[in-house]
């Protein structure tokens, strides 16, 4: 996808109108107006958990797609994020809670899980393809197990409750608008990162390692070193997508980062397709959908049937996901347009 | 020829060869180890270890758990050996074969037709998962792998649907109820009587299933016709294929020796300990770090996970309890950053 995005970066120099692309206007003049019509359930349970779950499923996208990493532990960093903030803010736990102050709590958070996810990313460079997952999976499920038996930091079972967004600038970023907002700017920041950081140098490096790490330790690279930094910046963003979410939930628990939650992760980014960075945030809003839907059809027990069933048609049918499915009917819809009176 | 014709080396190797020497050195450590689990301890070693009771039952509990861990990653790792499928619905299995296992009991009234019928249709549904989904998605390790997770979402959901959410234990026959008395000094009692340990039967008779089957494993890999082209078929697919042996045949017996494993290990597992929702999460993450330690592929490698993360986890629960989870942790990053192919894992 780089290669055809390349061109036209570079063509577009002077027009930052056709540079931007008229899709990523549109998209984002309607994800502006969206709270106008919508209501607060539709703006928080839909929009904004979207927004989270898009941008964690981004940080997986990041290191899949560019990195050829599959990581099932995007949701434990997140949730090294989110415990910091419980632990290092307010928590209504009566557990730790040092009530440090926002602007020094989200930062060190954020901090805190791209070292952690770095660290993973460390351990996980060691072995290659398809080995990612399993040892993913393996450490984020002995870090949800850790979790949950320790009581000293994360107050096992029952976690943190009462975690509250900050008040700041006048605002009370709790209340459903701000929220939205406030999630709708971290995620484009992310998105745009990473649209930009795709063919930025070291972008560029990471793809190459992805499709030859020999010929690149050949010619001199640091092979795992530009992995582990991939790692890291897939940290920030799930990181900061972790703060949005504990914000969100007003609690975390181990539950929250449970093998469950980790491979939802997983899900959202294969649904909505890892080619591209827009991918995961369709796959978001297709699985919260789904899953606030689903329920009036197939009530609450089985709903998990359902997201798998779709899940394993996705895999089977369109390996791209739903990007790969668009890409596939988008030359049918132009040669329409292109015959007469079609 | 005489004695004195001989090299002299070869005169010295006579009396006590290198192999000779190692030996007898591994006896003296083994008797040296063995020497403080049947004799009574000292009073230092008891304040150390908590006590003497408590030390030997974690190992013992350690090393019977290692035999449950082994039966479950066997299958995993022979799966993944060979067809380079990492089946993360691997717990799933185990878990099904667990309620098909107690449904097959309660209804039978029988316990060994409940073992059979575990690792019969778990054996016949991974036949399948190969014939339908595997076989089509064949050289796509990424597609595979999702896939498995897919099945694994689906089946956690559909066994709740079956079976609810209670917890279920599966009970032992009465010949394999009780415990036994082992040879095994945990204290003296004040008037100079020694205690044993007891144990419970049905554990050492796990136990010993599963080194039973192991050694049946490793038997039918390296001493039978079907070991041979699975032994080719993990070193080169392709060239197995191209000498005429039927590949998916292969692969189909694989599967369903790895699958029924599972199940097997479920029926076995739900009797000792217990079945509930979740417990496929806990055996796929024993499966995972037992592989991952042990080398993938090898059944030695899983034998020796099995036993390392068994003991560490009981150990652990022992001395560390809450963070038991964090040695079983601290076991796989330094083998990954020592060894990163696993112990037994040839790089």
């Amino acid at each position: 996808m780089a290669t055809t995005d390349l061109p036209a970066a570079s063509a577009a120099k002077g027009n930052w109108f056709e540079r931007i692309g008229a899709g990523h206007f549109l998209l984002a003049v309607a994800l502006l107006v969206y709270p106008a019509v919508a209501s607060d359930f539709f703006l928080t349970q839909i929009g904004g958990y979207s927004l989270v779950l898009g941008m964690l499923a981004l940080s997986l996208m990041m290191l899949a797609g560019y990195g050829g990493m599959v990581s099932l532990a995007q949701i434990t960093v997140a949730g090294v994020a989110g415990y910091a903030v419980a632990i290092f803010g307010e928590n209504g736990a009566n557990v730790l809670g040092f009530g440090w102050p926002w602007w020094i709590v989200v930062p060190w958070a954020v901090l805190l899980a791209s070292i952690a996810s770095a660290l993973i990313g460390w351990i996980a460079v060691r072995t290659q393809g398809i080995y990612t997952i399993m040892i993913t999976l393996a450490i984020a499920t002995a870090i949800f197990y850790f979790a949950q038996q320790n009581y000293a930091i994360f107050n096992g079972f029952s976690g943190f409750a009462g975690v509250r967004a900050p008040q700041f600038w006048g605002v009370d970023w709790r209340a459903p608008l701000p929220f939205y907002y406030l999630c709708l700017g971290i995620a484009v920041l992310a998105y745009v990162a990473v649209l930009y950081g795709a063919r930025s140098t070291f972008g560029l490096t990471l793809q190459a390692v992805r499709d030859n790490p020999r010929r690149m330790r050949a010619i001199g690279y640091d092979v795992t070193a530009h992995k582990v930094f991939a790692w890291f910046i897939a940290g920030i963003v799930a990181g900061l997508a972790g703060v949005l979410m504990v914000w969100f939930n007003g609690r975390i628990s181990p539950g929250t980062i449970g093998v469950g939650a980790a491979i939802n992760i997983l899900i959202i980014a294969v649904i909505g397709g890892m080619r591209h960075p827009i991918g995961p945030f369709i796959g978001a809003v297709v699985v919260v959908l789904m899953q606030t839907f689903a329920i009036d059809i197939v009530g609450a027990q089985r709903f998990n049937t359902l997201i798998g069933l779709v899940f394993l048609a996705i895999v089977f049918f369109s390996p791209d996901g739903i990007l790969g499915l668009w890409e596939r009917i988008k030359p049918h819809l132009a040669q329409e347009g292109l015959r007469p009176g079609g | 020829m005489s004695l004195a014709d001989q090299p002299k080396s070869a005169i010295e190797s006579n009396g006590l060869s290198r192999r000779q020497g190692f030996l007898l050195l591994w006896l003296l450590v083994a008797a040296l180890v063995a020497l403080p689990i049947f004799a009574p301890w000292p009073a230092w070693l008891n304040a150390v270890l908590i006590s003497k009771k408590a030390f030997v039952s974690a190992i013992m509990n350690g090393i019977t758990l290692a035999g449950l861990y082994f039966l479950v990653a066997s299958g995993f790792t022979l799966v993944f050996g060979l067809m380079r499928n990492v089946n993360l619905a691997h717990g799933s299995l185990y878990l099904l074969g667990a309620y098909i296992g107690y449904s097959v009991t309660q209804w039978t009234g029988y316990w060994l037709v409940g073992v059979a019928a575990g690792f019969l249709a778990l054996a016949l549904i991974g036949i399948l998962m190969q014939v339908i989904v595997f076989r089509r998605l064949e050289g796509d390790d990424l597609r595979q792998t999702l896939v498995t997770i897919g099945i694994s979402i689906v089946a956690a959901d559909l066994m709740l649907a079956v079976w609810g959410g209670q917890t279920y234990q599966l009970a032992t026959p009465e010949w394999l109820d009780g415990a036994v008395t082992l040879p095994i000094i945990t204290a003296t009692r004040s008037n100079g009587a020694a205690v044993f340990l007891t144990f419970p039967l049905y554990r050492l008779v796990v136990l010993a299933g599963a080194i039973v089957i192991g050694v049946a494993l490793w038997l039918m890999l390296n001493r039978t016709r079907v070991g041979m082209m699975i032994r080719a078929g993990v070193d080169d697919r392709a060239m197995l294929s191209a000498s005429g042996v039927n590949v998916h045949m292969v692969f189909a017996i694989v599967f369903a020796i790895g699958a029924g494993l599972a199940g097997f290990a479920g029926v076995v597992g739900g009797s000792a300990l217990s079945i509930a929702p979740g417990e496929d999460v806990r055996y796929l993450l024993a499966s995972l770090v037992v592989v991952i330690v042990g080398g993938m592929g090898s059944i030695p490698g899983a034998a020796i996970g099995a036993l390392l993360i068994g003991l560490a986890e009981q150990i652990g629960l022992v001395y560390f309890p809450t963070y038991g989870v964090v040695l079983t942790f601290v076991i796989m990053v330094v083998t990954l950053a020592i060894r990163p192919q696993g112990i037994m894992g040839r790089g």
